[in-house]
């Protein structure tokens, strides 16, 4: 942004020497060096669990080195705080969001900024700003009706408020269409060009290779490389972070496709919250053996239509869902688990899973009602049967390359990857007929989303019914059989996943197919 | 500049840091941590009052325990704190906030009432065991009255379940002084005195009661309920983390009338016990204050059943111990309210321990930068 300096030379903004994160015994990092320079994006890479995550917060305040230190501007310097970060001029988007839901985007934004900046019309600079960098914000929409996608775009706005010099972002591109991604990237780039610094941390190494000057990467808590991500391929760069190549999903011959097991028909349901997306005549179809993905950007309808055909949320009308032949309109979720349906939410921390629950307890959670074994996990006064927990536990674990430090450990101690490896298999492990999955693979490692798609794939050709919401095209090409794209609560026709071509779903993610053309935001 | 240089100057710091994962010592240790607070504190308030503090505090905490007829009345008071506690700690739990334990204490209490004043010659154990049923349904029910408005309007429970208390109270004054006086009372505001099967059998020097065993029997299903069945599951679900009980499919307006249900029921029979055990009449007074105390005995007990029992003891002692040093110091009985409020003020304060933990952070490493600076 407007920063001070016209010098245009890179110079060194931003210098780890030797630091070290100890917990306990385990070192999260160990003498790790990196130096960030101003005008350059800066790749940080690396496996969930790498380090990744402490190193960063060292370097924004949130934690204090164990040993090592941090050069600001040349000068040592202890972060104390993320506010006497942000006093420095570092700025960081985080990739679980820091916002309080029952306020709107413009109290959250005004609750992180310096008083100074707080004067004058926030509002109207917010919605300017957003508008500009292309991140479009509505700011008087309350935060716990906006989707995944947009509640980053208001850190990201938050940040840039502050006029950072360095700017740290977590995974920024997780949650957005490759418009949008690409929008952000000329975000970044026009950053950089003003002599602001990008510290950026992704999976996704094809975008590493198009942003970023210099990477460095991590591998359990120590320093394996630093590259230059221009020369390296996405191959090599993925054998440095994992350490031995990554496994590729493979997609045999098409499975045999039977009967429609899932189907919605002129679906139109109301949102129940103030500025949620209201679904308009939706139908959609997914036979035995097919995988339907339903693409989109972040808070076009997804959530409410994972919620409408999970039963959390009851349709007053009938005969709109169907699930395996049977009208299922007033059943809720655990009669339609009953049925043979499953189900994975797309944010796993507080809705998939609870974070101070146990292992077990989480399966509890989602599977109390099934009686998939023939014997209910729940005996009524006799307690819950906590031997055949422990045997799911262990049977999700080993399927599904759970890791864990301890058996039964708590849900919050899990990486994003392994909790998101859990959940899924929590659910596979029931080889349900009918699975819906919100945003399968959202800000997971290579490893953990390779080896959930490739078990995605397997139920499939078991002859299930899946149904998978995402944003990530790579995802969606990589798995469906038919793609529909859902734009402000309308679904367009299915197609099969051949006929399309990136932009074509680019379009149609604008809206192209929508009956009635309305302003957004109006 | 000036601002930064500032913070760079400042040697140590206090903060708050959020622990990793909250902390199980801290859990237990904290309402110990509160107990000693609150007597120091006591003390304190003794000697600034001009009493001599040791003393004051032997009298209030431990003298109580030293003869057996005061330990029994410890037991007797302990009995409905427990009971209403327990209630009220699996409803804190679900994230559901009765506060006006005390109305459905005392509208059980009529409701039981019923029996001895409108059929006094119905005498069978059957005519008790009806009075114990009715105490609970009609704590129950009054308690729905909160559950029905918040599902159904929105409105907050906490207000509502508290004005009802003062509904409930006037109620009774009305029926003591008007329909339900003792014709034969010499115009006091009391009913008829409960006889034979209206009261609850008593032992020891005639004022233990089986009111006491109904208290140990609930929080011992309840702790089963809680720690071992898909409703204790339930109720931690649906309070700590409400989407993913949607999730589970359970249903969170059902667990608001199910906790209001089963606290006012058992509040209500509580109230019930106290009229047909200790007191044996309905009266303008029948509690003192046991339902809003119980909310502390929730809490100090970490809403957990068990703890509850332990709670309510410590409790019933600051009711005996209050009355103790008003007899032998002339200080007013209201210093138990006192101590009460300080116990309930500083477990909520030591609470905070459990998810936070105390940090001085020292700024020496910095201490050549901070020359560079300046």
């Amino acid at each position: 942004m407007l920063n001070k300096s016209n010098n245009n030379a890179p110079m060194t903004l931003l210098q780890v020497t030797n630091i070290s994160k100890k917990f306990g015994d385990f070192y999260a990092n160990d003498n790790l060096n990196l130096s960030i320079e101003t005008g350059k994006v800066h790749a940080l890479l690396g496996e969930n669990g790498a380090g990744k995550s402490t190193l960063v917060k060292m370097m924004y305040g949130a934690l204090q080195p164990t040993s090592g230190s941090i050069f600001w501007q040349g000068q040592e310097t202890l972060i104390a705080s993320p506010a006497h970060a942000r006093e420095l001029g570092i700025g960081m988007v985080f990739q679980h969001f820091s916002l309080f839901e029952a306020l709107t985007v413009a109290e959250n934004i005004s609750l992180a900024l310096p008083v100074q900046l707080r004067q004058g019309d926030l509002s109207q600079r917010i919605a300017d700003l957003s508008l500009d960098y292309g991140l479009p914000l509505n700011p008087a929409a309350l935060v716990a009706d906006l989707s995944v996608g947009e509640r980053q775009r208001i850190e990201i706005v938050r940040c840039l408020l502050q006029q950072p010099k360095l700017l740290i972002m977590d995974e920024p591109t997780a949650v957005l269409t490759p418009q949008e991604a690409q929008a952000l990237f000329s975000t970044l780039r026009r950053l950089v060009e003003e002599g602001c610094a990008v510290l950026y941390i992704s999976h996704r190494l094809e975008e590493v290779k198009q942003i970023c000057h210099d990477a460095t990467i991590l591998r359990h808590g120590k320093l394996v490389a630093e590259v230059d991500p221009k020369v390296e391929t996405a191959a090599t760069l993925a054998q440095l972070m994992v350490g031995s190549s990554v496994h590729q999903v493979s997609r045999d011959a098409n499975g045999e496709i039977g009967e429609v097991l899932l189907s919605l028909s002129h679906l139109y349901q109301t949102s129940s919250a103030p500025f949620g997306v209201d679904l308009v005549d939706v139908n959609l179809q997914v036979k035995s053996g097919e995988i339907l993905a339903i693409a989109g950007v972040a808070g076009n309808g997804q959530g409410e239509l994972f919620s409408v055909i999970s039963g959390e949320e009851r349709n007053p009308q009938q005969h709109f869902i169907s699930l395996l032949g049977q009208v299922s309109d007033g059943l809720n979720i655990n009669q339609r688990r009953l049925l043979g349906a499953a189900f994975v939410p797309e944010e796993r921390m507080g809705h998939g899973a609870v974070e101070h629950l146990s292992l077990t307890n989480n399966i509890l959670l989602s599977r109390h009602a099934c009686n998939d074994e023939g014997s209910s996990l729940d005996r009524g006064w006799f307690g819950i049967d906590r031997r055949q927990l422990a045997q799911l536990n262990k049977a999700i674990s080993i399927n599904y390359d759970v890791r864990k430090s301890r058996e039964d450990d708590v849900a919050g101690s899990l990486s994003g990857g392994n909790l998101q490896k859990f959940v899924v298999g929590r659910e596979l492990n029931r080889k349900p007929k009918v699975l819906v999955i919100n945003q399968p693979t959202w800000g997971v490692d290579a490893g953990a989303a390779a080896l959930i798609r490739q078990a995605v794939i397997d139920l499939s050709r078991q002859g299930s019914a899946i149904l998978i919401i995402s944003q990530d095209l790579d995802e969606i090409f990589e798995l469906a059989d038919t793609i529909a794209v859902i734009s402000r609560g309308q679904l367009s026709p299915s197609y099969a996943a051949s006929e399309l071509s990136r932009e074509k779903i680019g379009l149609m993610m604008a809206g192209s197919h929508e009956q009635t053309a309305q302003a957004f935001g109006a | 500049m000036n601002k930064l240089r500032k913070h760079l100057e400042l040697n140590v710091q206090l903060i708050l840091e959020k622990r990793p994962q909250s902390s199980g010592l801290m859990n237990l240790f904290s309402p110990l941590l509160a107990i000693v607070l609150t007597v120091v504190v006591g003390g304190l308030i003794f000697a600034a009052m001009g009493k001599p503090p040791l003393t004051a505090l032997y009298l209030y905490f431990i003298d109580p325990l030293t003869s057996w007829w005061s330990v029994e009345e410890v037991l007797v008071k302990a009995g409905p704190l427990v009971l209403i506690g327990v209630g009220l700690a699996v409803c804190f739990k679900a994230n559901v906030w009765n506060i006006g334990a005390e109305g459905q204490l005392t509208v059980g209490a009529l409701m039981g009432a019923i029996i001895p004043i409108l059929w006094g010659e119905w005498q069978s154990p059957l005519a008790l065991l009806a009075m114990l049923c009715l105490g609970a349904l009609g704590g129950a029910l009054f308690a729905l009255i909160p559950a029905w408005l918040k599902t159904h309007f929105g409105v907050n429970e906490i207000l509502t379940s508290l004005m009802l208390v003062y509904i409930a109270q006037l109620l009774l004054d009305w029926f003591v002084r008007g329909p339900w006086k003792d014709p034969n009372g010499y115009n006091f505001p009391k009913s008829v005195s409960f006889e034979g099967w209206h009261l609850l059998p008593m032992w020891g020097d005639g004022r233990m009661h089986f009111g006491l065993i109904v208290s140990l029997v609930a929080a011992l299903v309840l702790f089963w309920i809680m720690r071992h069945t898909l409703k204790g599951f339930e109720i931690n679900v649906v309070g700590s983390a409400p989407r993913a009980g949607t999730f589970a499919g359970f249903s969170q307006t059902k667990m608001v009338w199910f906790c209001f249900a089963l606290s006012g029921g058992l509040a209500g029979l509580a109230g019930l016990i106290e009229v047909a055990g200790p007191i044996g009449q309905l009266q303008p007074q029948i509690s003192p204050n046991y339902g809003f105390t119980a909310i502390i005995v929730a809490f100090l007990g970490r809403l957990n059943p068990l703890g509850v029992i332990f709670a309510g003891i410590l409790l019933a002692i600051s009711y005996i111990g209050g009355e103790g040093i008003q007899i032998e110091l002339g200080i007013s009985s209201k210093i138990t309210q006192m101590f009460q409020g300080m116990l309930l003020f500083f477990i909520l304060m030591c609470d905070t321990l459990i998810l936070y933990q105390l940090k001085w952070i020292s700024t020496k490493p910095n201490q050549p930068t901070s020359g560079h600076a300046s």
